[in-house]
């Protein structure tokens, strides 16, 4: 990494030279820190990706012996082929990589040789069920959103705001260590008796209330991921508002600022209602309380000695608080890369700026009091349904209007088709049909039919994973050159985005399939066993075979990533793409304290194209 | 490299970092107590029968403790107004006392639990004792962690009264609007949980 010894703009800072611990591990500086972030969290997400495809192979060969040694073995060449690379050219990233790499593969290989695991080769029922709760866990806390806020956030928002560093760069170190330890806890508890948390990501009682200890320790681990995401989201509202640099008005911010400012505002207030379901929880589980379970409760035909009289809906209520708004924490920062990366790659300015800000103002309010469509099949009565059904009804419309906004942008735009464009225009269609299979969910009479089905599975993957995550691989791709100063390779960029393209459909389109026939999820067979299912059974095949050619074309994504830090094309300038927000008017990489001049701003965001103007872009810095 | 505004406030937000840090910091503490008041109010509600805080709590000793917090937040306040009047000697001395009133709150809520332990009584009683010890043990956690940041300005820390007086003065000034909170918490739990 280059470091030069570029001052902030403050006159009398002067730069340390700090030792390697300081400058790589415990950084203040917001750019380190959003690449630990995203490091983390692709490990993350490959790890909550493997316990995935381990079910897939369950659900689609139910009682067949797993391949264990093919599921320990790909990750294994992978991480020794990073580790070789890493100590052959010293270098210490690929290095530490491969290191992560062997470590997945010996944990895949410790859990699929377990015969109490894996007795001849199959996966036992409990053992489904706990990667099934850690798979979402890991996915939603541990993966996309430290990858979407933490990562991207971080690393982006102080740049484009033109501040030197975030408001509070402690803070933003606690916020990653708390991250970390959030994640090595959740991933210890897989070696505790009874495994890992298995009563699903959201965990409900009474169930969850007599899991085994694994439940606890899943607990504990939140509160460690919520008190990170409560310091990040503290820090991103401070710094959007009091950095900003002059003239930078909050109708110019990029829309990705805007995003990541509702998203912290959803972060900040909703996720302490799941604390106190945490801590509530808790001592159910520890002081012997009942505040989640009700009178007179019997369990393998005993009844269970506690004072009783609390209430399992209880639970579901605080939960649903919190989840429902961190559906649009997954989103929201997804939306703002895609409206940076469309505005960059049409040459145009974003069609309805305006609108799409207001809508994700309005849609921030209305994500609060939307939860409860989670529940229409509790028996919490007709009026509540009827106005959670509207309220839901009526947040569709903001998510709509930016789709469309997204969408209109494209209209008369000579388009370059780049990587980041390819995953940014994937993203309307996939995110659409995620969010029209929703309204079906929202509505009360269809949800009963519909409700805990594979229909659900597939709608909601539709959002993050060929929704989200594809706009975050468009975040990648986009902001690499800034990163690294290097472009990635085009066309292992396509093989990547296409194969995804391709499988990322093939998995989930006929979950929706499944779903409207009735197959539950959470079955540990796959629907074999129920004669309503036998008619969609077939699919189950064909999503495992996606879901394990997904993981393949991911292959070139990592060679593609690791490669090019030392040797992808040189770019020529500091702003590649010809793209007009601050951050690209910064040095490549940018040093320590990021600008080299006091950045002053004197237009909007998406200046592309403008009449009069001798290039297609002005800057938003340019007088 | 320095973040800009961590001591002067920023002319259009009219704010000092810290300071909307905080404000935000209590926004998201208002959500976690009121998602358990929220909690308590639906137990209550659903429950048959609940009994009355006043017959089983110690009124007169928890009011002893509420006028005690109260207290310590106008200590809290005097000990600000002095840094404002550049007294450092009376600045210590009213955080000193606000220390002192936490910790003597402390002790009497130790005094209370210990009296229902003494009987056997704990969280797993019934519902009631449940969100009692909850709730006032998280505010006690509050309260715990109130007292190590205004011993830390008391001591070790005040050490930046001499080289930057302002953005000492300021901190003093965060770490009230916290202490504050704590106070009014406790003004909301006291009369729910022993009075209602």
């Amino acid at each position: 990494m280059q470091h030069t010894a570029t001052e902030g703009y403050h006159a009398g800072a002067v730069h340390h030279e700090q030792g390697f611990l300081k400058t790589y591990v415990f950084s203040q500086d917001h750019k380190t820190i959003g690449l630990q972030y995203m490091m983390t969290a692709l490990l993350f997400l490959f790890f909550g990706f493997t316990l995935m495809l381990l079910m897939r192979w369950q659900l689609a060969y139910p009682g067949k012996a797993i391949p264990g040694e093919a599921f320990a073995l790909t990750p294994g060449v992978l991480g020794l082929a990073a580790l070789l690379i890493g100590v052959v050219s010293k270098r210490k990233l690929a290095a530490l990589v491969g290191v992560v790499f062997l470590g997945i593969a010996a944990l895949v290989w410790y859990l699929v040789s377990d015969e109490t695991l894996f007795p001849e080769g199959v996966m036992v029922p409990e053992l489904y069920n706990s990667f099934g709760a850690m798979h979402g866990t890991i996915m939603v806390f541990l993966g996309v959103v430290p990858l979407a806020v933490g990562a991207f956030g971080n690393y982006v928002v102080p740049l484009q705001v033109g501040a030197p560093d975030m408001a509070f760069p402690k803070l933003n170190m606690a916020s990653y260590w708390s991250y970390f330890f959030g994640g090595v806890v959740m991933l210890s508890s897989f070696f505790l008796p009874g495994g890992a948390a298995n009563s699903g990501w959201t965990s409900y009682p009474p169930l969850a209330n007599i899991a085994t200890v694994g439940q606890t320790v899943w607990l504990f681990g939140m509160v460690l991921l919520i008190t990170s995401s409560l310091l990040g989201s503290v820090n991103f509202i401070v710094t959007i508002v009091q950095l900003r640099a002059n003239g930078l008005t909050f109708m110019r911010l990029p829309f990705f600022v805007w995003a990541q400012f509702v998203t912290s505002f959803l972060l900040l207030l909703a996720f302490p209602p799941l604390e106190a379901a945490g801590i509530l929880q808790l001592m159910d589980r520890l002081a012997g309380t009942s505040f989640f379970l009700p009178s007179g409760l019997v369990i393998s035909g005993q009844q269970l000695g506690v004072s009783g009289g609390g209430s399992p809906l209880l639970w579901q209520h605080l939960f649903w608080f919190l989840a429902h708004p961190e559906v649009y924490v997954l989103i929201l920062p997804a939306m703002g890369i895609v409206a940076e990366v469309i505005a960059n790659n049409t040459r145009k300015p974003l069609w309805g700026y305006k609108s799409i800000v207001y809508a994700t103002i309005f849609l921030g309010f209305m994500s609060f009091i939307v939860w409860a469509h989670h529940m229409f099949m509790t028996g919490m009565g007709t009026v509540i349904s009827t106005f959670f059904q509207t309220t839901t009804m009526i947040i569709s419309i903001p998510s709509v209007i930016i789709l469309t906004a997204l969408v209109i942008s494209l209209y008369g735009g000579s388009i370059r088709f780049t990587v980041p464009m390819l995953f940014a225009l994937a993203f309307l269609p996939m995110f659409g049909i995620g969010g029209l299979t929703g309204l079906p969910l929202g509505l009360a009479p269809t949800d009963i039919h519909l409700h805990d089905t594979y229909y659900v599975i597939g709608h909601f993957h539709y959002v993050v994973a060929p929704g989200t995550i594809f706009a975050l691989f468009a975040g990648l791709y986009y902001w690499y050159p800034k990163v690294t100063g290097r472009m990635m390779s085009e066309r292992l960029g396509r093989i990547h985005f296409w194969g995804s393209f391709v499988c990322m459909n093939g998995i989930f389109f006929p979950m929706l399939i499944q779903g409207l026939a009735g197959v539950s999820r959470r079955l540990y067979d796959g629907g074999a066993q129920y004669s309503h299912a036998q008619g969609v059974l077939q699919w189950n095949e064909v999503m495992s075979i996606s879901a394990f050619a997904l993981a393949v074309f991911q292959v070139p994504f990592l060679i593609n990533f690791f490669w090019s830090i030392k040797k992808g094309k040189k770019v020529e300038s500091d702003n590649p793409w010809d793209a007009t927000t601050l951050e690209w008017q910064t040095p490549t990489p940018p040093p320590h304290g990021n600008f080299t001049s006091l950045p002053e701003v004197f237009r909007g965001p998406y200046e592309y194209s403008m009449p009069g103007s001798s290039r297609d872009f002005t800057p938003q810095n340019v007088r | 490299m320095q973040i800009p505004f961590t001591v002067a406030a920023r002319p259009d937000t009219g704010l000092h970092n810290a300071k909307l840090g905080v404000w935000l910091f209590l926004a998201s503490e208002v959500m976690l107590f009121g998602a358990l008041f929220s909690s308590y109010i639906l137990l209550r509600v659903a429950a048959p029968e609940w009994p009355h805080g006043s017959a089983l709590l110690n009124v007169p000793l928890a009011t002893v403790n509420t006028i005690i917090l109260i207290s310590s937040s106008v200590t809290m306040v005097m000990s600000w107004a002095s840094l404002m009047l550049k007294d450092f000697s009376k600045y210590r001395r009213y955080m000193g006392l606000t220390i002192l009133c936490g910790l003597l709150f402390l002790v009497v809520k130790g005094f209370e639990y210990g009296a229902k332990f003494s009987h056997g009584i704990l969280p797993s009683e019934d519902l009631f004792y449940a969100t009692y010890f909850t709730l006032t043990g998280l505010h006690g956690l509050h309260v715990v962690g109130g007292i190590i940041v205004n011993f830390y300005f008391w001591g070790p820390g005040s050490r930046m009264w001499k080289t930057e007086p302002q953005r000492f003065t300021n901190r003093v000034e965060v770490a009230g609007l916290y202490w504050h909170f704590v106070d009014l918490v406790w003004i909301f739990l006291f009369p729910t949980l022993y009075l209602l």
